[in-house]
């Protein structure tokens, strides 16, 4: 079967999910991304390469930061931006995805940017589009946030640039994380050796070790000698059921401290995908702390972002 | 198909020569160097060191542009796998710039640059040197600086190549299709 991502020449026609993404295309998007970084410290904090193209954000779930990134990297872009919300508008009427789709195409938009609870929405609104529109993927249900998933390996790559020498260890909730799936595949994909994955068991998917991670259940244990520590924020609202005794008790056992810390290596960066639960996943000494670069991922998401919509638009590398 | 005529060129390092002779004189206090990349680059990297007494006399200050995303011809081509962070780290407000590149033949390159420019501030001028203007100008846009100029067809694609050990040579194919540049 083809991968939807890719048109037959092999350049990115829509961003779904990391899995499938050779190596090259992440590289490319990596690559280019480094060139938006400059375009935000200039005067005037905008390129021309979206001009007279519409960018649709339909957003089904509600996340401010993500809606906001795609919106301002759409913007530095020179695109005209529509955002929409649609728990509080059609959907609510009983109006299907796709139609709302449809009628968006009718206004002539270019690109959409997507956002679903359910795992495969933006699959489905990729193969319904026609080939001159791009989909983007800003997170569905558990499944995928590639977006997210892009700007941690970036980020990773600012301050670690050599990616082959690292151990990187993803902390808390896996099981309920869109974010750690594509994390792990873009990590394992650009060649970082060792990936950890430290969690109680069950806040682990099954069979989690055939995405080539280790696996630890003791904190303590997994931090030892680590890289990069990228925590998960604790999913309350997906959380159906009791899988932890209390936020207390899992702040005790799985929050990251200054004592746990210490546990990885001195130079090692603490990131954090946002929002934070202060107190839960991550103690404020460490999310405020020296070691912290989870305000740089968010400039840096801009810059991903704005990659990802160039190379979708410009039909891919030459 | 692509053919190489190298033979019949100009030598790049003698030419390189001359544009230096003739860049000098425009060399003065708020000046600054832009190379665009990749060969305007090199270019200028060269001329910073044949020229440096000048250049430290008058503190002049240069940086890149990596002029992909802006060109006009980005909805047809896309964008380039590899492009590299234009670098201005200087003030652009009123200086008076000037523009390196290798080959000037359109002019669409020279005015994506321009608007690049302008993205940073104010200059109090823009001027343009190139070591070889090929002909085939489709804009109102032309260097002040060159250090030759050849006529060539639209289906010959001439470039500025750097040997590993930083040699410049022009190379010239023919290309059916080619993109112009």
């Amino acid at each position: 079967m083809q991968n939807p991502q890719l048109d037959s020449d092999g350049n990115l026609r829509h961003l779904l999910s990391i899995e499938g993404l050779p190596k090259r295309i992440l590289n490319q998007i990596l690559d280019t991304a480094e060139s938006f970084v400059g375009v935000a410290e200039r005067e005037v904090k905008k390129v021309p390469l979206l001009r007279g193209k519409t960018v649709c954000n339909i957003f089904f779930e509600n996340s401010t930061r993500t809606r906001t990134t795609f919106e301002i990297a759409a913007k530095r872009l020179s695109a005209d931006v529509i955002s929409l919300n649609v728990n509080t508008s059609s959907q609510s009427k009983g109006e299907t995805i796709l139609d709302t789709v449809d009628n968006l195409i009718a206004m002539h938009a270019d690109m959409f940017v997507v956002r679903h609870g359910q795992s495969g929405a933006a699959h489905l609104i990729a193969k319904h589009v026609p080939p001159h529109i791009h989909v983007v993927n800003a997170g569905d249900g558990r499944h995928s946030h590639p977006t997210q998933g892009l700007l941690d390996v970036f980020t990773i790559r600012k301050y670690k640039p050599e990616l082959h020498n690292l151990r990187v260890a993803i902390v808390g909730d896996v099981l309920h994380s869109r974010v750690a799936r594509s994390e792990i595949h873009a990590l394992t994909t650009l060649g970082v050796p060792e990936v950890r994955v430290i969690a109680p068991k069950t806040l682990l998917p099954a069979q989690v070790e055939k995405l080539g991670v280790h696996v630890f259940h003791n904190m303590e244990e997994g931090l030892k000698d680590v890289d990069v520590i990228m925590m998960l924020r604790l999913q309350n609202e997906r959380m159906s059921g009791a899988m932890l005794p209390s936020t207390q008790e899992y702040f005790k056992t799985y929050g990251l401290t200054q004592e746990k810390l210490a546990l990885a290596k001195p130079d090692a960066i603490v990131m954090h995908p946002g929002p934070m639960n202060r107190g839960v996943e991550i103690d404020s000494s460490v999310a405020d702390g020296k070691q912290s670069v989870i305000l740089p991922q968010v400039t840096y998401g801009i810059a991903i972002r704005m990659a990802v919509m160039a190379i979708l638009a410009g039909g891919g590398a030459q | 198909m692509t053919q190489n005529h190298s033979t019949q060129l100009p030598d790049a390092e003698d030419l390189l020569q001359v544009l230096a002779q003739r860049l000098q004189p425009l060399l003065q206090k708020n000046t600054a160097l832009v190379g665009i990349h990749s060969g305007g680059v090199w270019l200028m990297e060269r001329l910073l060191v044949l020229l440096e007494k000048t250049i430290v006399e008058h503190q002049i200050e240069h940086g890149t542009l990596d002029v992909s995303f802006y060109r006009d011809d980005y909805a047809q081509r896309g964008l380039k796998a590899e492009n590299r962070p234009s670098q201005i780290a200087f003030d652009v407000e009123n200086k008076h710039i000037i523009l390196i590149d290798d080959v000037f033949y359109t002019g669409r390159t020279t005015r994506a640059a321009m608007n690049e420019l302008f993205d940073y501030g104010r200059p109090a001028s823009i001027s343009l040197v190139a070591l070889v203007n090929r002909g085939g100008r489709e804009l109102p846009i032309a260097p002040q600086v060159v250090a030759v100029e050849i006529c060539l067809d639209a289906s010959q694609h001439l470039q500025l190549t750097q040997a590993p050990d930083g040699k410049l040579a022009l190379a010239l194919t023919s290309q059916h299709n080619s993109a112009r540049s």
